[in-house]
C-alpha cells in the first residue's frame, strides 16, 4: 500500500484511495511495501459492491484510522443501462416504461414525472379526473416507498421486526396497483395525457380500507422505534448535516427537509392536483439519522390526508387528453420535476420536432442525494456508514440508470 | 433501426427561428418560401425574456447574452468566456443557491458541438433558470465545483457520456462506466448498439457478445 505514512490529516482521500480502487492486482507489490504496513494508522477497506448493507450494487471505499472513518469514495455505475441513451432510440411513448426502472420501488413517481414533462412540452394537460388517479397513486407509491426503506433501514441497524411490518402493509398498497394496472413495482402507471385505466370497481373503498388499516400500522411502526433506546442510540446524532450544506450539496428530499429545510416540490411548485390538497411539510431540526427517520414517518401520514382528500374529492370525467396517436412534441425544450419520495426527480427533453427526443436528461434525487455520504459520515464509525447509506434513501436503480 | 435514429438532423440553435414543425424541415431548406403544412397551429416559440435580472446582465456584458423564455421557462444563452462570471454572480447576487443539474447536449453538425447546460434554482425567490452556452469538440468548460459543490459528481457524469473536460474539477474522472471504457456514450455518433468488441474478446473468451 503506496498511501503515506503519516497523512493522517489530510482531508483528501481520492489520491491515495484511487490507487487501491483501480490498481490490477498484479500491480500490488506485496512481497516489499514501499511503507510497512503497520506502520500507518489507516487502512482502506472496500464495502460493497455485493454487500447487504449498501442496497444494491454500491460500493463505498472507506478510508480508516481504527473505527474511525477518516473519508469515503463512492464507486458507482454497476447498474448503468444507459436509461439516458435508450431514451433517445426509442419513440416518448415507448420510451414511458423505461423510466419504472430507474427508482424501482417508486415506479409511479418516475411515470407521472416523465408523463408531465412531455405533456408539457406538448402543451396538453391531463384531465381533472386523471390528475386525481395521478395522485392517488403516487402518494400510495409513496408510502410504499417509505415502508421499503424503513424495513431495510431498520434491518441495517439490527431491527428485525420493522421488516416484517411494513412488508406485510406494503403488500396492500402492491395489491391495490395490480388490480389497478396488472403490475405490482414497475407499473406503468400512467399515459402521456392522461391514465390509459380508469379505476376498477371498488377502487375508492379498497383504498379508503386501506386508509383506515395502516394509519394504526404506522404508530405501530413508531412504538417499535421511535423511542427505542437502542434506535435512538444508532440514530441520534448520526450522520448530521446541515441545511446549508444540503443545499450546497443539491440535496432534496426527505434529507433536506430533516436539515430544517421546509421545501416540498408539491408546495413549491405544485404539479398535478397537489395545489387543491391540504397537507402539511413535516420538517427535522438536527438534521441526524433519528429526524429523518420521524421526517419520513411523518410524510407517510401526510400522503394518507392527502389520498383521503383525493379519493373523496376525486372528479367525474374524462381521463385522458385529447393527444395524437403518435406523440410528437414540438421543437423546444423543456425541465419539469417532482417530489419523489427521494427527493427532486427532474426530466430535461430536447425535442427536435420528431417522435423520438432528441436528448432526454434525468436528474435522479439518489444520484445527487448520494454524494452527500462523505460530507455526513466524516468522523463516524464504521457501523454508522451503514445507518447514514441506509438514511440517505438511495436506490441504486435511479443512481446508475 | 440504430443508424436512422442515431442521427437525427440536430434542432436549430436556440437563437435561430424556430421551425414549425419537423417534416417541414427537408422542405424549408430546399424551398424557404414554401409555407408550412396548412391548418396546423404554430408550436410555441421562445419570446424574449426581459427582467431585472436580464437588463442588469446585459448592460454589464452586453451581446454576449441572450435571454428567452420558451413555455415559461426562462434561459440565459451565454458566451463561453462569460460563464464563469455568469454563474458566480447569479449564486451570489441573484440567489440562485441550488444548481439542480448540469448536462449537455451533443449536436454534431453544428460547428461548436455541444451545448452545456446549467439548471439552477433559487430558494428564497422560488424560481428556475437554465444557463446554456456553447463549446466545440475538444474545448474545456470552466468548472463550477468551487460555485456549488454538488457539481461534482454532475460534472463528473457530464464528462463522462460527452467527454467535455472541466477546468479545476478536483477529480475529473468517469463515474458510471468503467475507466477503461472507450468512448462517451451520449455523443450522436455513438451508436446503441456499439461494443467494446476487444474487451470482450480478451476478458469474456468469446467472439462478440451480441
Amino acid at each position: 500500500m503506496n498511501a503515506p505514512a503519516n497523512d493522517r490529516t489530510d482531508d483528501h482521500i481520492s489520491d491515495s484511495a484511487n490507487d487501491v480502487a483501480h490498481r490490477a492486482p498484479s500491480n500490488l507489490d506485496l512481497d516489499a511495501p514501499a511503507t510497512p504496513y503497520l506502520d500507518s494508522n489507516e487502512l482502506i477497506i472496500n464495502m460493497g459492491p455485493q454487500h447487504p448493507a449498501t442496497h444494491g450494487v454500491l460500493r463505498v471505499i472507506l478510508k480508516l484510522d481504527g473505527e474511525k472513518v477518516l473519508g469515503t469514495e463512492c464507486v458507482i455505475g454497476y447498474l448503468h443501462r444507459g436509461v439516458e441513451k435508450i431514451g433517445e432510440n426509442r419513440t416518448y411513448t415507448m420510451f414511458n416504461p423505461y423510466v419504472d426502472r430507474m427508482d424501482y420501488v417508486a415506479a409511479v413517481s418516475n411515470g407521472l414525472g416523465y408523463c408531465e414533462a412531455v405533456e408539457k412540452l406538448m402543451n396538453v394537460e391531463a384531465p381533472a379526473r386523471a390528475k386525481y388517479i395521478r395522485v392517488i397513486m403516487t402518494e400510495l407509491n409513496r408510502i410504499a416507498s417509505h415502508q421499503l426503506w424503513l424495513g431495510t433501514h431498520a434491518l441495517d441497524i439490527g431491527a428485525m421486526t420493522p421488516l416484517f411490518y411494513t412488508f406485510r402493509d406494503r403488500e396492500e398498497i402492491l395489491k391495490i396497483f395490480e388490480k389497478y394496472c396488472g403490475a405490482r413495482l414497475t407499473t406503468h402507471a400512467f399515459r402521456i395525457g392522461g391514465c390509459q385505466y380508469e379505476t376498477y370497481a371498488g377502487f375508492e373503498k379498497e383504498v379508503k380500507n386501506f386508509l383506515t388499516y395502516v394509519a394504526p400500522k404506522i404508530d405501530e411502526y413508531e412504538e417499535l422505534l421511535t423511542t427505542n433506546r437502542i434506535w435512538l442510540e444508532r440514530t441520534k446524532n448520526v450522520g448530521v448535516i446541515s441545511g446549508a450544506d444540503c443545499i450546497a450539496l443539491g440535496v432534496t428530499g426527505p434529507v433536506l427537509r430533516a436539515s430544517g429545510v421546509q421545501w416540498d416540490l408539491r408546495k413549491a411548485q405544485p404539479y398535478a392536483a397537489y395545489s387543491e390538497f391540504d397537507f402539511e411539510i413535516p420538517v427535522g431540526t438536527n438534521g441526524d439519522t433519528y429526524d429523518r427517520y420521524l421526517v419520513r414517518m411523518a410524510e407517510m401520514r401526510q400522503s394518507l390526508r392527502i389520498i383521503e382528500q383525493a379519493v373523496n374529492g376525486i372528479p367525474e370525467g374524462p381521463i385522458m387528453a385529447k393527444v395524437p396517436k403518435v406523440i410528437k412534441p414540438p421543437v423546444g425544450e423543456i425541465y419539469h420535476s417532482i417530489e419523489a419520495p427521494k427527493g427532486e426527480l427532474g426530466y430535461f427533453i430536447v425535442s427536435d420536432g420528431t417522435t423520438q427526443p432528441y436528448r432526454l436528461r434525468v436528474r435522479p434525487p439518489s444520484f445527487v442525494n448520494l454524494q452527500a455520504l462523505d460530507r455526513m459520515v466524516r468522523g463516524l464509525l464504521v457501523a454508522d456508514v451503514i445507518a447514514v447509506i441506509g438514511t440517505i434513501d438511495i436506490v441504486l436503480g435511479e443512481v446508475d440508470r | 433501426m440504430a443508424e436512422g435514429i442515431n442521427s437525427p438532423a440536430p434542432p436549430p440553435p436556440p437563437e435561430g427561428e424556430k421551425k414549425p414543425a419537423a417534416e417541414d424541415r427537408v422542405a424549408a431548406s430546399t424551398a424557404p418560401a414554401k409555407p408550412a403544412a396548412p391548418a396546423k397551429p404554430e408550436g410555441p416559440v421562445p419570446v424574449p425574456w426581459t427582467s431585472p435580472l436580464v437588463e442588469k446582465y446585459r448592460s454589464r456584458y452586453g451581446s454576449g447574452l441572450n435571454a428567452q423564455t420558451y413555455l415559461g421557462q426562462d434561459y440565459l444563452t451565454v458566451d463561453r468566456s462569460l460563464i464563469p462570471d455568469i454563474l458566480r454572480l447569479l449564486r451570489d447576487e441573484e440567489q440562485f443557491d441550488y444548481c439542480v443539474d448540469i448536462t449537455a447536449v451533443h449536436y454534431p453538425k453544428r460547428e461548436k458541438q455541444f451545448d452545456v447546460l446549467w439548471n439552477l434554482y433559487s430558494y428564497p425567490r422560488n424560481e428556475r433558470m437554465r444557463v446554456k452556452t456553447q463549446i466545440a469538440d475538444g474545448a474545456s468548460i470552466p468548472s463550477s465545483v468551487s460555485i456549488w459543490p454538488t457539481a461534482n459528481w454532475l460534472e463528473r457524469e457530464v464528462y463522462d457520456m460527452f467527454g467535455i473536460q472541466f477546468d479545476g474539477h478536483p477529480d475529473l474522472k468517469r463515474i458510471l462506466l468503467p475507466d477503461g471504457w472507450k468512448g462517451h456514450p451520449l455523443r450522436k455518433d455513438y451508436g446503441i448498439l456499439q461494443q467494446d468488441q476487444e474487451w470482450v474478446q480478451i476478458n469474456l473468451g468469446i467472439e462478440s457478445g451480441q
